[in-house]
């Protein structure tokens, strides 16, 4: 008889080579430009039991250009290994085209040509035919959101997220889980999470006090689809009270919590549970070790860190599955249950061309309807690019998104450095494009936008760096918080990544004088995002406003200013 | 307009920037760690030490130990000038071995918690958990 784990290393060799996960066929098509509709929906169901996974929304209800990382650097044991592989190392992997769609939906390269070609993607009523159309071959279908779904835009941050809680209500998902929901305040997410008409869970969210489970937070839930009882456990971000203002959420503590998962997972089965399902905010790193330290767990729904794999990513018995950000991609996994077992999977990440998939009427109303109140606002042109500059912001160490907000932020503030957070969210902008109110705050939306001027020592400014590089580049995955380096203007450096904390962070250099950063020098310092309750200064769209409006037609040359070693 | 140092970027407490660097196990955590066990050899298995990776509040890091059979546990914050956090003594009508607190963290660091065990073999384990000033999630 074969054994599961034969069985699933079959499948997913047989998904690589085949195309059993629907990525192989999806590529070739991509290959021949000939996208349409049913063909980025085919999928053979399979099985008893399918999941749809969606995640790191950030309020983005509507299509939008998005552009994936150029340099995602692993370190450790994940050097080298997925999601830490961009570009053409990543197509080649997967066996994507060049040119093809695929290789705009998941690689950076050639993206503004590319998406001249292939357009938009996401959108959230593009999401719903989407997941219409699965729950139309399979009624049953369980929806999960990894959370980062209630922050992230202009409306979101007026309405406190009720326009994303009003439309993704309209998408019915079974359960969900958090992240930068908690920035909302503890008193709002109560509001919202008391009145979802689904399951709001983290086991990992506990009560500050009394490091006691919190009682506003189930841990687990039953679900019985298929004939198949299926218990989703929930896996909030585990360092909300430290990469985000602990301040505005004090009753709630978190924390990865591997053993209490190990014992949800024990309690789960105990119950009867024969899929047990993870639905997670860890990042995918930090997913791949819960994986390795926690037995039981047959799937793992991985959010946070803004991967797309076209392919899950086996550990031991249970499979990882990425499923992007910002509405670019819905993954749907069919699974074989048989006798309290998983035989078997097929998955498939499906891209949401927004120019291809067509909107769901009902939800594409509502949209607008959320968006009516706001859309002066939203609409009014505040600039635009030039023809050589794309704004972008992912990838580890400078966007150019950044890179003009940074500017913004020196010569709005009058510093002489500037720093911004390594967020991973906020859609890219095209060479020659119109910028919108709405696309500033696309990427500055926050509950503490503040945009602070100080002065700092040359010494600090290095001990922030090491201490921001380490949450980054510490080899141990637990450690790492799953965003991007702090991007700086006005000044450069030198990164090696494979060195321990203290060591990482060398020739700090003055861009505007060329001077060496003085340890003992004391800088002017602007910057944004502070997790300090009481930070002042104006908030950081209306800098980045004032900017392009003084700019008009905006232009962002390539950043040399880091130097990256060890990788 | 002119923030000050506490208001700036990241800077999550103040006890957190003055120290980094990973602080390993000091001469006086040593000590501690020598006067307990009589410098007796220290084995690894039977004793379970629950602390954050990551500490939220560098100045109250809950910590929970766990030594069945034990007759005393001692909890060690190598990196802190004063190390030595606690001491559980477990009489015989002890129902578990276990016990929890909340400890200050001076910065990065190694928590060690030893156990005597009835026959006079000690066991140990150690968590490091990172004090950071954060502020950058993705």
């Amino acid at each position: 008889m074969i054994s599961r784990r034969d069985f699933l290393q079959a499948s997913m060799a047989a998904s690589a080579i085949v195309g059993a996960s629907g990525f192989g066929n999806w590529g070739r098509l991509a290959a021949q430009q000939s996208l349409s509709q049913s063909d980025l929906l085919q999928f053979d169901t399979f099985g008893n039991v399918s999941l749809i996974h969606i995640t790191d929304i950030h309020a983005q209800l509507k299509p939008i250009w998005f552009r994936e990382p150029e340099i995602n650097l692993g370190v450790g044991s994940n050097k080298g290994h997925v999601p830490h592989i961009t570009g053409a190392d990543f197509r080649k992997l997967y066996g994507i085209a060049d040119g093809s769609a695929s290789h705009y939906a998941l690689s950076y390269d050639d993206f503004a040509a590319l998406g001249q070609a292939y357009g938009q993607m996401g959108g959230m009523d593009r999401v719903a035919t989407v997941v219409n159309s699965i729950r139309a071959e399979r009624p049953d279908a369980l929806l999960l959101d990894g959370g980062d779904t209630w922050h992230g835009s202009y409306t979101c941050y007026h309405t406190e997220g009720q326009d994303v809680v009003n439309i993704m209500n309209l998408l019915k998902p079974d359960a969900m889980t958090f992240h930068w929901e908690f920035t909302l305040g503890s008193d709002r997410v109560r509001d919202i999470v008391n009145n979802l008409p689904f399951a709001a869970l983290g086991q990992n969210i506990f009560d500050a006090e009394w490091d006691e489970p919190a009682e506003d937070f189930a841990p687990y839930k039953f679900f019985e689809r298929g004939g198949v009882k299926i218990a989703v456990i929930g896996q909030a971000f585990p360092y909300m009270p430290i990469a985000n203002p602990g301040w505005m959420f004090p009753e709630y503590s978190f924390g990865i919590r591997d053993q209490r998962m190990q014992e949800m997972v024990d309690e789960v089965r105990a119950q009867g549970a024969e899929l047990v399902v993870c639905l997670s905010h860890n990042g995918f790193d930090v997913d791949k070790k819960m994986a390795e330290r926690v037995t039981g767990i047959d799937v793992i729904l991985s959010g946070h860190t803004h991967d797309a794999l076209p392919e899950p990513v086996l550990v031991g018995e249970t499979i990882i599955v990425a499923s992007g950000s910002n509405g670019k991609f819905v993954s749907r996994v069919d699974l074989d249950m048989r006798d309290g077992r998983m035989m078997g999977f097929r998955h498939k990440l499906i891209p949401i061309f927004s120019d291809v998939i067509a909107p769901d009427a009902d939800v594409a109303a509502a949209i607008d309807a959320e968006r009516a109140p706001f859309l002066d606002d939203l609409t009014e042109v505040i600039g635009k690019t030039a023809d050589d500059t794309l704004l972008y912001r992912r990838g580890n160490f400078n966007g150019s998104w950044d890179d003009l907000i940074c500017e913004a932020l020196i010569e709005e503030r009058d510093a002489d450095i500037s720093l911004s957070p390594g967020v991973r969210w906020g859609p890219s902008i095209m060479p020659g494009q119109d910028i919108t109110r709405e696309d500033i705050w696309n990427v500055t939306s926050m509950t503490y936008p503040n945009a602070y001027r100080t002065e700092m020592t040359g010494e600090f400014i290095h001990t922030i760096m090491e201490d921001v590089a380490d949450n980054l580049f510490n080899t141990d995955p637990y450690y790492q918080q799953g965003g991007d380096m702090v991007r700086v203007g006005g000044m450069g450096y030198r990164i090696d990544v494979s060195k321990p904390i203290g060591e990482r962070i060398s020739d700090l250099t003055l861009l505007r004088t060329g001077e060496a950063i003085d340890p003992s020098k004391t800088y002017v310092v602007a910057g944004w995002a502070s997790v300090n309750e009481g930070t002042e200064g104006p908030p950081i769209w209306d800098v980045v406003e004032n900017h392009i409006r003084n700019k008009g037609t905006v232009s962002v040359a390539p950043n040399t200013s880091v130097t990256v070693a060890g990788a | 307009m002119k923030l000050t140092r506490r208001h700036t970027l990241m800077l999550a407490a103040g006890s957190a920037v003055a120290a980094l660097l990973p602080m390993r196990a000091a001469a006086a955590a040593e000590e501690a760690i020598a006067a307990f066990t009589g410098g007796a050899d220290v084995g690894s298995e039977g004793i379970t030490l629950t602390a954050p990776e990551i500490a939220e509040n560098g100045n109250t890091v809950p910590i929970s130990v766990s030594a069945p059979g034990a007759e005393a546990i001692i909890i060690i914050a190598a990196g802190n000038p004063e190390p030595g956090v606690a001491t559980f003594n477990f009489g015989p009508l002890a129902a578990a071995q276990a016990g929890s607190t909340r400890i200050r963290l001076a910065g990065t660091q190694d928590v060690v918690a030893i156990a005597r065990m009835p026959d006079g073999s000690f066991v140990q384990a150690s968590r490091e958990v990172k004090v950071t000033i954060g502020g950058c999630g993705g």
